[in-house]
């Protein structure tokens, strides 16, 4: 790791800017992507296939959409319809099979509210799968040509939209890769952008800390009762979260119990004070750092960002971790130098010299900024050059 | 952090190894800017903890300056401090 390269006290202010997507709607795009989008898992096969024939397509891997109800078809609606106004959308093509309760026509018409242009087809108004997917690439290959002659601009810092993810943990995480990341959050708000933190589960034992952190005491209150309702659901299991929280690898990585996990993992969030709290997929309104409610689970709590409008992810493992993001360049930080080296595949940006002594976290974070903003111009994150394209929605309820 | 154990803050009871240490090792560190010195009473892995203090059963175990579990047992300066010895307070549902 060359710290040299980023003085100490170097000013990052909003003058500094990356090149990224202009979307019609003011938002910034940091990729380029045709989403594929089945509103449920009987059409995640055809949507698949679709992409495989459109050069730059990408399909999410949908479970649901189909007999959900209530609360939990909400939640997978909205992330469905989030994913595809992502900015670092450029186009989507949305596939249902006809008959889920996720109508695939009303999550193109949100889509397309971005301004984006947004197609739909269904499997059984096509007739079967080949003329699906025949139907589809038809469709989306103009789409595909399209993007390809989009052009990426200078654009402000301030644009951003940074979502911080830890998974893997161990010792290392809490003492330098989150405080660390925590350090280039801040540098991104200062510059006006957004930052979101999320995994409820990691709140709890931490989240008088947060709490005190909130804008407002109603914020506050929203906190709290998000982690309240997080812990009752543990509870409701009769079980000790031990074992599941932390995970048995974040024990042998030295982790006892989910109040250590939670006070490490909540430093990745840096110092800001706590604009909100969004539900899950839910995008925020304004500048500034935000709280998503989402579980501990880092491919469910990516997705949830990457709905609510995350650009880039900023993740820090101890013991490393492969995921990436479908539409999302997903940066790993690391702070365990045997995994640095062990998982050298995975994990894009080396922050064990805090440990031993030879980097502070304010020019660690500095460098996390500096890689974030390669990254956001369009180099290519060590997942997405390894085709990571983890994804998982969020289940709050049972399917019937 | 030049030296092998780390106290984050000064209300801690317990340290964090930064490398493989070993039983009877008279380990540095600092709270906040007092330097300090504990010998170990075991073995500690790297990125596991080591009591600082005598921790009586049933007392707070400390780090991050914050409540981090409970001592099950009386845990004694220099041992090494997990989940043979420390209860979460926390998402219990086994106690519910």
């Amino acid at each position: 790791m060359n710290t040299d390269l980023i003085p100490e006290g170097a000013a990052l202010g909003a003058e500094e800017t990356f090149s990224g997507y202009r979307r019609e709607n003011g938002q910034t795009g940091v990729r380029n992507h045709l989403a594929v989008i089945p509103t449920s898992v009987c059409a995640a096969v055809v949507a698949a296939r679709i992409a495989d024939l459109v050069e730059g397509a990408v399909a999410i891997p949908n479970q649901h959409g189909c007999c959900q109800v209530g609360a939990d078809f909400q939640q997978t609606k909205r992330t469905l319809i989030g994913l595809g106004q992502n900015p670092n959308v450029g186009a989507a093509l949305v596939v249902g099979l006809g008959c889920e309760n996720i109508d695939a026509a009303e999550v193109a018409a949100a889509i397309a509210r971005t301004g984006k242009k947004t197609d739909h087809i269904l499997i059984q108004d096509c007739g079967g799968t080949l003329r699906a997917v025949a139907e589809g690439a038809r469709r989306a290959a103009p789409l595909a040509r399209e993007l390809s002659a989009m052009r990426r601009t200078p654009c402000p810092v301030a644009d951003l939209v940074l979502g911080v993810e830890c998974g893997g943990s161990d010792f290392t995480s809490g003492l330098a890769s989150n405080p660390a990341t925590g350090a280039a959050s801040d540098l991104l708000i200062q510059a006006g952008g957004v930052s979101i933190l999320s995994e409820t589960t990691e709140f709890i034992g931490a989240e008088h800390i947060l709490a005190d952190r909130a804008e407002t005491p109603a914020v506050a209150q929203k906190l709290l009762a998000i982690v309240r309702a997080c812990e009752q659901r543990s509870l409701a299991q009769h079980v000790d979260l031990r074992g599941s929280q932390p995970t048995p690898g974040n024990i042998a990585g030295g982790l006892t119990s989910i109040e250590e996990k939670s006070l490490g993992c909540i430093h990745k969030a840096g110092t800001a004070p706590i604009k909100d709290v969004l539900a899950y997929a839910e995008a925020p309104v304004g500048k500034g750092l935000f709280i998503m409610d989402s579980p501990g689970q880092d491919v469910d709590s990516v997705t949830g960002m990457l709905a609510g409008g995350a650009t880039v992810i900023l993740f820090t493992t101890g013991r490393g971790t492969p995921t990436g993001s479908p539409f999302a360049p997903v940066l790993k930080i690391s702070a365990n130098a045997d995994t640095c080296v062990k998982m050298k595949d995975n994990i894009d940006i080396d922050v064990s010299a805090i440990i031993r002594g030879e980097a502070s976290i304010a020019a660690s974070g500095r460098l996390i900024f500096t890689e974030m903003l390669r990254a956001a111009s369009g180099r290519l994150t060590k997942a997405e050059s390894l085709g990571h394209r983890e994804f998982g929605i969020y289940k709050i309820g049972p399917t019937f | 952090m030049n030296h092998l154990a780390v106290v984050i803050q000064a209300a801690d009871n317990v340290a964090t190894a930064v490398a493989d240490l070993s039983a009877g090792a008279a380990v540095s560190f600092f709270v906040g800017q007092d330097a300090r010195e504990c010998e170990l009473q075991e073995d500690i892995p790297i990125g596991h903890k080591f009591a600082i203090l005598d921790i009586p059963a049933g007392e707070a175990v400390i780090k991050y300056g914050e409540a981090i579990g409970t001592a099950a047992v009386a845990i004694p300066r220099g041992a090494r401090v997990h989940i043979h010895n420390m209860e979460s307070r926390r998402g219990r549902g086994d106690r519910s």
